[in-house]
């Protein structure tokens, strides 16, 4: 078997990626991608540290994260599908209309 | 110690955080999208690894076939041909690399020196565990989980529609 550390390790790593993609982004699809990576990277941490402990708690926590993520993610796409139908643009540098 | 499957996990593990890089750094949306997939296939490949069966089905169903998907369709209604490289990787390029080092040295520091009270588990079916789990002690989250789900649903349907005073047909038509 891995250490528990390397799949803590990789986990990290996702999330990294995951924060230097909307960071570093301006298109609000690889902003939400990357938010998407986020939590596939705390899932990842979430079932290592189940399945090492000998826990089943932290399967069903993972199966939250991605219950969550999947609202998420229709919630996201749908209100970006509204902003390109108004707005024309999807880059978050273009969309300032709470700035004045 | 078994060197083979060792060998295996970090291939896996590449892929995933090679894709995962992909999906961050490439131009093309729609590159990024394939990109994703590889690194959810990837991370679904890791749950196999720790045998969380149930789970690796669940990430191939939900994000593979779900919000891949998704995804797919918004890339598809939001880009002209000539939109595809809005995304500009050069933007705000220190600060991310200084949020994700300081970020990445926090959490590879826990990681390492955490101890763990390891059990040696082997590989066994966890689905029944899961389930039985879902419907006694964790009844409550699994219940507000599904109305969630029904909300984001409705709110979905709700704010994607056309806009009220809009003909249907017509912009199903522009919507292609």
């Amino acid at each position: 078997m891995v250490e528990p550390s390397a799949y803590l390790l990789l986990s990290a790593i996702l999330f990294c990626i995951g924060v230097v993609g909307v960071v570093m982004r301006r298109n609000v699809l690889i902003i939400l991608m990357s938010v998407e990576l986020m939590l596939n990277g705390v899932n990842v941490a979430f079932v290592a540290a189940g399945s090492y402990l000998g826990d089943v708690a932290g399967g069903i926590f993972a199966f939250m994260v991605m219950t969550v993520a999947a609202a998420e993610a229709a919630v996201g796409l749908a209100l970006l599908i509204a902003l390109y139908r108004l707005k024309e643009t999807i880059d978050v540098t273009e969309l300032r209309i709470l700035k004045w | 110690m078994n060197a083979p499957a060792d060998l295996i996990f970090f291939a896996v593990a590449g892929l995933t955080v090679a894709a995962a890089v992909l999906v961050a750094i490439l131009p093309n949306i729609l590159y990024s999208a394939v990109a994703l997939l590889f690194s959810f296939a990837g991370v679904a490949g890791l749950y196999v690894f720790l045998s969380a069966d149930f789970l690796a089905a669940t990430q191939m169903l939900v994000y593979v076939g779900g919000i891949l998907v998704l995804v797919l369709f918004a890339v598809f209604l939001s880009n002209r041909i000539s939109g595809a490289k809005i995304g500009n990787p050069t933007h705000f390029r220190l600060p991310a690399a200084l949020i994700c080092l300081v970020l990445f040295g926090v959490l590879s520091y826990t990681a390492v020196s955490t101890p763990f009270a390891v059990k040696a588990s082997g590989y066994l079916p966890t689905t029944a565990d899961i389930g039985e789990l879902l419907m006694t002690r964790y009844l409550l989250p699994f219940e507000v989980a599904s109305v969630l789900l029904l909300a984001a649903l409705i709110g979905a349907a709700l704010v994607s529609r056309p806009e009220r005073g809009a003909p249907e047909a017509g912009d199903m038509e522009e919507g292609k």
